[in-house]
């Protein structure tokens, strides 16, 4: 029997089941601290949860609306300053996956936060890199989720601010010390990957009731799809129970109640 | 050693127009009282570098006090932009700011470069992203070790530094607990610091619940302190109050407009003493 689930909730359970148990994930607020968190309090109780706030293996009973809420360090093991959680901990080579949203993604999965239009002559402003940049080098490896839009998934990003394979899709190659980059990225219409040879996005799985063409008419290029496409699996009822309890008591501690 | 003053005075006597001035606090204990204290005089021409912006830089901003802001993440945390830095940026309203912009990792490098009196901070950063062709503040080097690339940015010296936190004692003896982002690096590496406080307590040592390995700044290397109760709302105090997560989606709607922004200002800052005076 199907469940009633919405795109949204399906994205972060997907983007949820690809933390394993146990993994070290420095985690980017939003939509990848909902599923780190959701990965935490269901299938991978053990993985160690990292904010840049400095807060280690930290258990939040509520999603933090910022970096740095009080909760983080409250249910942290221990809080060490910002440039000892950049440098020791990331840097150091300590961290599995890092977990990025982006405001725009292209093919060759590059991110930009910084701004759309021209450096100089901005159209929109964005916030900036944050701690994106070294994240998506240092890190082992890196999980992106966002929503899929043509706004989003853009043939070339206005600004690469997070490197993801470069212009070229060569942008690591030759680099020592580098992580393997964006290995998957979650949306709420499928999951992509890099080709191992070009680095170009692929489409590998379409989530349940999605069809090809509305990941084409939601991506700014032309896009590729495995020759072998998957289904993504439904989210379980618990995963939906857990999910939705998370988002319940998160809005009522951001409401002030 | 540290002298205690008024907010009001130690602003006036540490922050002069055109200084460089970086006010920490990761999230957690950002000084707003003293952020506002700065509006309430009108100091001009700063050069404000922040991590994270946060609606305190916001505030200074959109209140004209910025010259220049050098950050690496710019938003409202969880809500989305900071309108009067984007103002600024896009319309320059109410004047034109200049930015400079790094990444997390190459500004946490940079204050602790400054605290730790060396010219420049090295690290494995900004591979592949295309900050370093729009900040001529970011170099590569290489390792004359290992021959490897690394990237370097300059040390960050503020003129002053101003951060907030719990507890100070008589002798000046500061203790930072909860989140404690750069705030040590950010008053070490400054050739002057402000620090607010919750309270003043007698002895920190003898606090309840001290511990050899708190994150203790001496009162021998601050040069000011001032007590500001509430001194970081709608940023909040581990152990005292929580963030106001509401306010921070409330400033949402506040700074999209510049009236709106600037009524605000002028109820709750200019016309607003507090615990500030």
């Amino acid at each position: 029997m199907s469940l009633d689930y919405t795109a949204a909730e399906m994205m972060t359970v997907t983007a949820a089941r690809a933390l394993e148990n146990g993994m070290t994930c420095f985690v980017g607020i939003g939509l990848p601290s909902e599923a780190a968190n959701l990965a935490r309090l269901t299938h991978a109780p053990d993985v160690v949860l990292i904010y840049e706030s400095g807060t280690l293996q930290t258990q939040p009973d509520v999603l933090p609306l910022s970096i740095g809420d009080g909760e983080l360090a409250e249910t942290a093991l221990t809080t060490v300053a910002v440039p000892e959680m950049f440098r020791y901990w990331l840097q150091g080579g300590k961290i599995n996956v890092g977990f990025l949203g982006t405001a725009q993604i292209d093919r060759y999965c590059n991110l930009n936060t910084t701004l759309i239009g021209d450096y100089r002559e901005p159209k929109v402003r964005l916030p900036g890199g944050g701690g994106a940049p070294e994240i998506a080098t240092n890190a082992g490896e890196v999980f992106i989720t966002l929503k899929h839009s043509k706004r989003a998934f853009v043939d070339r990003v206005d600004f690469i601010t997070t490197l993801g394979f470069g212009r070229d899709g060569k942008g690591r190659d030759g680099v020592p010390n580098i992580g393997k980059g964006p290995t998957r990225v979650i949306t709420d219409l499928c999951v992509m990957k890099p080709d191992p040879e070009t680095k170009e996005l692929v489409v590998v799985s379409l989530h349940p009731g999605v069809t090809r063409e509305d990941v084409i008419e939601a991506t700014g290029w032309e896009l590729r799809f495995a020759e072998t496409l998957e289904s993504t699996p439904e989210p379980s009822a618990k995963e939906l129970e857990i999910l939705r309890d998370l988002k319940d008591r998160t809005a009522r501690a951001h409401s002030g109640q | 050693m540290a002298e205690f003053l008024s907010l009001h005075d130690a602003v006036a006597r540490y922050v002069e127009d055109g200084a460089t001035v970086a006010m920490e606090g990761f999230t957690h204990l950002i000084p707003f009282a003293a952020g506002h204290e700065v509006i309430r005089q009108g100091k001009r021409d700063l050069t404000l570098i922040r991590m994270t912006p946060d609606l305190v830089y916001d505030q200074l901003i959109g209140a004209g006090c910025a010259r220049k802001v050098i950050f690496s993440w710019g938003g409202n945390p969880g809500v989305g932009s900071l309108h009067r830095l984007r103002d600024a940026v896009e319309k320059g309203w109410p004047h034109q700011v200049e930015i400079l912009e790094h990444s997390h990792a190459a500004m946490a490098c940079a204050f602790e470069a400054g605290a730790a009196g060396l010219p420049l901070a090295v690290l494995r950063g900004y591979v592949g992203s295309e900050l370093p062709s729009v900040n001529d503040q970011i170099k590569f080097i290489e390792c004359p070790f290992t021959g490897e690339r690394l990237a370097a940015v300059p040390a960050v010296r503020p003129d002053v530094s101003i951060v907030h936190a719990q507890k100070a004692d008589r002798a000046g003896n500061v203790l930072v607990e909860g989140i404690v982002g750069v705030q040590k690096e950010a008053v070490l590496a400054a050739r002057q610091s402000i620090v607010t406080v919750e309270e003043v307590v007698e002895d920190l040592r003898a606090e309840p619940g001290y511990h050899p390995n708190a994150c203790i700044i001496p009162g021998w290397a601050i040069s000011a302190i001032a007590v500001a109760e509430k001194g970081s709302l709608p940023s909040y105090a581990h152990g005292y109050y929580p963030r106001d997560n509401a306010f921070y989606k409330e400033w949402d709607a506040i700074a999209r407009d510049r009236d709106t922004f600037t009524a605000w200002i002028e109820e709750n800052v200019m016309n607003a003493g507090g615990n500030a005076r």
